[in-house]
């Protein structure tokens, strides 16, 4: 029987403490899909094509409110902008690798992927690195799907006095706290919500709030951090 | 709360935004050799879009769920809020996070 590298095992074994972490956050994408009416397999097809959580359930919420296409997509692309950042600071680790090893690796690439993997290569540096981020972004990318079907499958069978809908905001809630982490990037936050919630409040149409609310959160955080505020 | 767009208009948006979500991974890792590096003022941009955007998802759900701000103990999902970001603050785990979110709604609506 062919073994598997020892680099990739580890990769599954240094992420297995993630894999608890995101089934919560797979369940609720789940649940969320049916909540607004689409079908199990939209859940699935969001779960394997777009592979992204945040941007997944931003949509799946847009879509159970009709909002305009564009301003779902463009919302998807401003919630994954981060990932630029992923992308260009794993990228000097990756060029050595063919064509379809860059492929598979940017289908994969997640912040937990990205973290889990920036921290083996500068730790030891005889690392396979393909072999080692496969074994993480694989396996938490295989749990991802398990737990989104899950919860389309529950989501499906739950009454809708339960408020499931709420599970959505939390998961956000969730991410936003670790996201707060100096005086700019508090700014960037507490004015992002502020203008969400008023442009909301005021009847603005098409769902534009999260595009609006991400410019002037990062203006806002911009801001701070040039008058020296990242303490 | 049901979308009205057919299902084949939802795999559209699926692919669309599939494609261009990957467009995004695999900027950097594809153009390594020709751009290396971000430009400083975008880096420092991109570092304020999760607290931006993440709390823009969270705040209208929180404070004005039904579309008109609500700043009052009769709005059980700020309530509700508060307590999950408290223990999102203490714990920083997602799932716990859920479940305190969760059981203050269920606890206001059924029980009191």
């Amino acid at each position: 029987m062919p073994t598997l590298p020892s680099d990739f095992v580890d990769g599954v074994r240094d992420a297995a403490p993630l894999h608890l972490g995101i089934v919560p956050f797979g369940l609720v994408a789940g649940v969320a899909a049916v909540e607004q009416g689409l079908s199990i397999f939209h859940a699935i097809g969001f779960s394997t094509v777009v592979f992204a959580g945040a941007s997944q359930l931003a949509m799946i919420e847009l879509l159970g409110s009709d909002a305009p296409l564009a301003i779902v997509v463009g919302t998807a692309v401003v919630v994954n902008l981060r990932m630029l950042m992923y992308s260009a600071s794993i990228a000097p680790y990756f060029r050595d690798f063919a064509a379809r090893s860059k492929t598979i690796a940017s289908y994969l690439l997640t912040d937990q992927a990205f973290a889990l993997s920036l921290a083996r290569y500068n730790r030891e540096t005889g690392t396979d690195r393909f072999a080692y981020y496969v074994g993480v972004a694989f396996s938490l990318w295989a749990v991802w799907q398990v737990a989104t079907v899950a919860g389309a499958v529950l989501g499906t069978g739950l009454p809708p006095e339960w408020g499931l809908g709420f599970a959505a905001p939390l998961v956000f809630l969730a991410l936003l706290v670790p996201a707060l982490k100096d005086r700019a990037s508090a700014a960037s936050g507490v004015v992002g919500g502020t203008v969400a919630v008023a442009v909301v409040a005021a009847g603005i149409p098409f769902h534009l709030d999260i595009i609006v609310a991400a410019i002037a959160g990062v203006a806002a955080g911009l801001t701070v951090e040039s008058f020296g505020g990242d303490a | 709360m049901a979308t009205s767009y057919d299902p084949l208009t939802v795999w559209g948006v699926i692919v669309v935004a599939g494609v261009l979500t990957f467009g995004i991974r695999a900027s950097f890792i594809y153009l390594f050799g020709h751009i290396d590096t971000v430009p400083p003022r975008v880096k420092s941009a991109l570092e304020y879009v999760p607290a931006a955007v993440f709390a823009a998802l969270v705040f209208p759900a929180v404070v004005a769920p039904a579309g008109d701000v609500a700043l009052s103990l009769g709005n059980e999902r700020l309530v509700a809020g508060v307590l999950a970001a408290l223990a999102a603050w203490y714990t920083e785990r997602v799932f716990v996070t859920i479940a305190v979110g969760m059981g203050a709604l269920w606890f206001l609506r059924f029980v009191v």
